[in-house]
This record gives structure tokens, sequence and C-alpha cells, in this order.
């Protein structure tokens, strides 16, 4: 809370430069990223990546294997935070707080971003549980008010009609399809703003993923969202907005058809058209 | 080729369930071996007389066990008491907080001190435990203490099923998927918030076969607490008092015992004692288990 209400200095800056940006192209975020520079053992992982999502819409990050999509989207998180071989240098901006910044509090900013992981990650509790345990630590405790929030969510990802005659039943016993809607109810339950996704449905059968791909659609309404898809075929499925990375760097941003369609770029010309992957 | 990869997988199978069929066989062949020497003192006495009182004179024909199982059960508890706690902690925070090079550090010094031979820890317990009770903690609450005493025993134990506990916790732990940690870390939760309600949780099988570990691993340790518990056929009224694990029982008095054939017999009866509390703990704690299991399909 410190960093929101004095936000450093080239966060400042930087929000007033996305607020240029928002008005030459009508589009609104709240979550960029500057210079943004991630060495994992010395090795530079990330470089210069300047990005800016728009809210309400789907981002796609796409790239070949091993470009960092995984390293960019855990910075966005502070997941980076525990290995003590990895540096990370520039700003992520969330509401115009740089969560790099000093005396920002990581949980405040998790809670401002739910994750789906590429397998579902099920806690180690009843179905109930799962989607309350956000809110319990939060502070929610009365039985009534966990029970509307564990059922608004658990409708909101279709997945009430499947298990409401099961909720204490540990999640773990859901099928894996179920399990990733789970674990998204379970991200929505503590009312974040972005929906991280990584390769999220790569795990999942075809009508978990379309089920999956619907939901994002209309969660877009609601939130920003960006997804690490790890085919091409996804993201011309669901993206508003694709970012094509190579060896760590963003090579070219813009509208989904902008990079399908036009692409700027030798190298995403190449990648689009399948000449490596 | 392939009748001869059959055979051996055949061969192979068989062998192993010997193996283990072998295994059970053991644990019969020692129980029935134990009974077959006690039955002697099992015919002169009841079975509450040998359990139910505490009166040793084995020359007067006089076999009370219960100074000994006493011993054993308490000694045992206040070690588990003391380092399971302890053991949690630390291994909490070697899985979940420390860094790298501290783990690196500390994963070889706690095998170490796990490989340690028990006698070790006995000198040491009476070097400095003793002492330590005699002089310093017993005064604060009773008149006289020789040191060796029932809380010195479960002390030492204590010392020494520590780094065992660790070691095992750590593994437990470890096994732990960081996906699921993460999954709790981006809902906002704490480091403590996660290990309370994620990381115990999911181990708590583990935890409890740890702790059967150890428990049986106290049980049945001899020289370290003969060397500490001072010893004394009374029943201890308070943990500053000496006390006669069965173990040091069996230990201090086998050589001495071929005069006398109850005496033999109530000695064999001891170790059947102690076999038969261990069994039985084991297989308590595997219904347990198996009760978790069950409940949370972990
Ligand atoms: N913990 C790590 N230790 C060493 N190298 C890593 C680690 N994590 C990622 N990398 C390296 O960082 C690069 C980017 O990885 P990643 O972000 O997972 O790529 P992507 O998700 O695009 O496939 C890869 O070259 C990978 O080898
Ligand atoms: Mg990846």
């Amino acid at each position: 809370m410190i960093g929101a209400k004095h936000p450093p200095k080239n966060a400042m800056e930087y929000l007033m430069d996305s607020k240029e940006t928002e008005k030459s192209n009508a589009v609104k975020t709240n979550l960029s990223v500057k210079d943004l520079n991630v060495y994992i053992q010395d090795k530079h992982i990330l470089k210069n990546i300047t990005l800016a999502i728009p809210e309400k819409s789907i981002t796609c990050i796409i790239g070949p294997s091993g470009c960092g999509k995984t390293t960019l989207l855990r910075s966005f998180n502070r997941l980076h935070d525990d290995a003590a071989d990895v540096r990370v240098t520039g700003n992520v901006v969330i509401d115009g707080e740089d969560i790099y910044g000093k005396g920002v509090e990581v949980t405040h900013i998790r809670k401002k971003m739910g994750l789906l992981a590429q397998r579902p990650t099920v806690l180690p509790m009843s179905i109930f549980e799962n989607v309350a345990y956000g809110p319990r630590i939060y502070g929610v405790k009365k039985r009534r008010q966990l029970y509307e929030i564990v059922k608004n969510q658990l409708v909101s990802v279709g997945l009430w009609n499947e298990v409401n005659d099961r909720l204490k039943t540990p999640a773990i016993r859901l099928s894996i399809g179920q399990q990733q809607r789970l674990c998204l109810a379970r991200g929505l339950a503590v009312e974040p703003e972005i929906i991280l996704g990584d390769e999220a449905t790569s795990a999942l059968d075809p009508i978990s993923t379309a089920k999956i791909e619907e939901l994002f659609l209309q969660l877009k309404e609601k939130y920003g969202i960006v997804l690490v898809t790890h085919t091409l075929r996804q993201a011309k499925r669901i993206a508003d907005y694709i970012a094509f990375m190579y060896l760590g760097e963003l090579i070219e941003f813009g509208t989904a058809d902008a990079i399908l369609n036009h692409p700027q770029k030798q190298l995403t010309k190449d990648y689009l058209s399948g000449s490596f992957s | 080729m392939l009748k001869i990869r059959l055979l051996k997988d055949k061969i192979a199978r068989r062998y192993m369930l010997g193996i283990t069929v072998f295994c059970l066989l053991l644990l019969f062949i020692i129980g029935a071996g134990l009974l077959a020497k006690s039955i002697p003192v099992l015919q002169e006495k009841t079975l509450w007389e040998l359990i139910g009182t505490s009166s040793w004179k084995p020359f007067k024909g006089e076999f009370g066990f219960l100074t000994f199982i006493l011993s054993t059960i308490y000694v045992t508890a206040i070690a588990i008491l003391i380092a399971l706690p302890l053991s949690l902690l630390a291994s909490i925070y070697l899985s979940e907080y420390a860094s790298d090079r501290i783990k690196r550090f500390f994963s070889p010094v706690i095998d170490l001190l796990a490989g340690i031979p028990p006698v070790i820890y006995g000198v040491w317990g009476t070097l400095t435990i003793v002492p330590l009770i005699a002089d310093k903690i017993a005064p604060l609450f009773v008149d006289f203490s020789t040191g060796y005493s029932m809380l010195a025993g479960g002390l030492v134990l204590a010392i020494m099923i520590v780094p065992i506990i660790i070691s095992v916790l750590t593994e437990i732990f470890n096994a732990i998927p960081k996906d699921i940690r993460e999954a709790s870390w981006s809902l906002g939760a704490t480091k403590w918030e996660t290990v309370k309600k994620v990381v115990l949780r999911r181990s708590l099988p583990g935890i409890i076969a740890a702790t059967v570990l150890a428990v049986s691993r106290a049980f049945g340790e001899t020289m370290a607490v003969l060397m500490v518990c001072g010893n004394f056929t009374d029943l201890p009224k308070s943990i500053f008092d000496a006390c006669y694990p069965l173990p040091a029982l069996i230990a201090n008095n086998y050589g001495e015992m071929m005069s006398l054939p109850s005496y033999e017999s109530a000695l064999m009866f001891s170790a059947l004692l102690l076999f038969v509390i261990i069994v039985l703990f084991n297989a308590g704690s595997r219904l347990i288990l198996d009760q978790i299991n069950l409940k949370y399909h972990l």
C-alpha cells in the first residue's frame, strides 16, 4: 500500500508514458513492463522487455520453447523471489505501483493476479476448501459468506452443476479438466485484476481445452488475461493481442490481426510460416 | 530367447517372494522364541503380577515389571515431546526458508549426527546432561537429584533422535511439488500460511510415519538410556528420579542371570514385552495412517 500512495519516480514516469499510449491507441492498461531484464545464473534470459498489457482483453505470448515466456509470466507475479540465482531489474507496474519497488509487499501483489499453471495444481483439500482458500486467508470467516463466494466462482467456471453434490470430496478426485477449472475458480475467488496462464491447456483434452478457452473469452469482459500459448492455433482462436518473443527479446507486439496478418519483422513472418518453432 | 527371459522373470519373482516371506516369518520366529522362553515365569505368575506390580526382587522370586514398563514409556514420551516440535520447526526451516547454501551445509551435518552411535550420545549425556540436571535444573524443583534420571534419559534420547527425524522430514517436505506451494503463494498466501495449510497437511502421513520411526527407535534404545537413567528399580515419582527402561534391564542383567532359571525366564519375558509393545505400536500407527489416507486422499 505504501508503494501505491508514493509510487517510485520511474513508475510514475512510466505511468505517464502509458497514458500517452492510451490516448493514441485508446487502449487502457493496468499492467505494464518497462526495461525488464532477468538473469538466471548470470545468463541473460529476458532482455529489455517493454510491454503494456491491455486490460479487458486477451494477450497471448507466443514464441519458440525456451525463449523466456514462462520466465516473463513469473516475473509479473514475483515468483522469482524465492530463487537465489535469479536477478530481476526494471519495472513491472500494476495499478501505478512498481511491484519490484522498495517496501512493496509481495502477497498484496500476488493477490491481484490469478495464476494458472501448466498442470492443474489443486491444493490437498476438498473442492470447497480449494476455492475458499484465498478468501479465508483474507479474513472471510462466516460459513454463509464463504459458501456464496465458492458457489459464485464455481458457477462462473461452469463447475457448479458438476460438483455441487460433492463439495466436501478431495479436489484431487476431479478429472484433470475439472481440476484446471477449479484452479481458475480458486484464483477468481481472491478477486484478481489479471489472470495469468502458462500453457494452461496443454495438459487437457480438446473438450476441456475448449471449455477453458470459452471461459477466457467470457472472463475478458472483467479481467486482463495474459496467456502463454503453446500452439499458434490457440492464439489465433482467442487472442486480441499477441506478443512474439524470441531468445529473450520481445520481437513484436500488436493486435492479433496485425501480428498474424501483417507482421512487420522478418523473424515473426518466419515463425508464423512455420520455418522454425 | 524369450523362454529364458520369462524363466529369469519367474525365478526372480519366486526369489523375492521368498525373501519377503522370510522377513515375515522372522517376526514370528522371534516372537515365538521369546514366548517359549518366557513360559516358566508365565506359569508361575499371573500376567497382572508381572506387568501390574513394581516389586522387583529376583532372588525372592518377585518379578514386577511395572517400573520398567513405565520407565520405557515415560522416557520415550519425554524424548518425543521434546524432539518432535524441534525437528518439525528445523525441517520446515530447512525445506521452506533456508537458502541453498544453508541447505547444502546442513544436510550432511544432520546426516552425520544421525549416524553417530548411541554409546557416544550416552557418554556425552553422562558428562554434560547429568551434571546439568543435578546442579542446575533439579534444584529448582526438588530437594535432591543425582542427575541420573528419567529427564536425563529423555533429553539424551531426544537429542539422539532429532537428527533422524529432521532428516526424514526434510526428505518428505522436499518431495512435495513446488507447483503446489506456488499455487498457494500466487493466491497471496505467505510462506507460513502455505506451510501450515498446504505443506503440513499434505505431508501429514509422512510426519506420522517419521514419528513412528522415531518412537520405535527410542523405545528400543539401550546404550544411551542405560548410561544416564540411573537404573533404579523403584517406581519413579518425578522426572528427576532414576528410572529403569526395559532395554537397560535386559542389557544389564543378561550375563549374570544364568544361575536362576526363573530369573532368566523373567528377563526373556521383558524382551517379549518390549517386542510386543513395538509391534502393537507399529500396527496401531499403521491403522491411523490408513485412516488419514482414506480421509484426505493425499
Ligand atoms: N531455473 C532455471 N535455471 C536455469 N535456467 C533456466 C531456469 N529457468 C529457465 N531457464 C532458462 O531460461 C530460458 C527461458 O526459459 P522459459 O522461460 O521456461 O522458456 P519458455 O517458457 O518460453 O519455454 C531457457 O533457456 C531456460 O533454459
Ligand atoms: Mg514455458
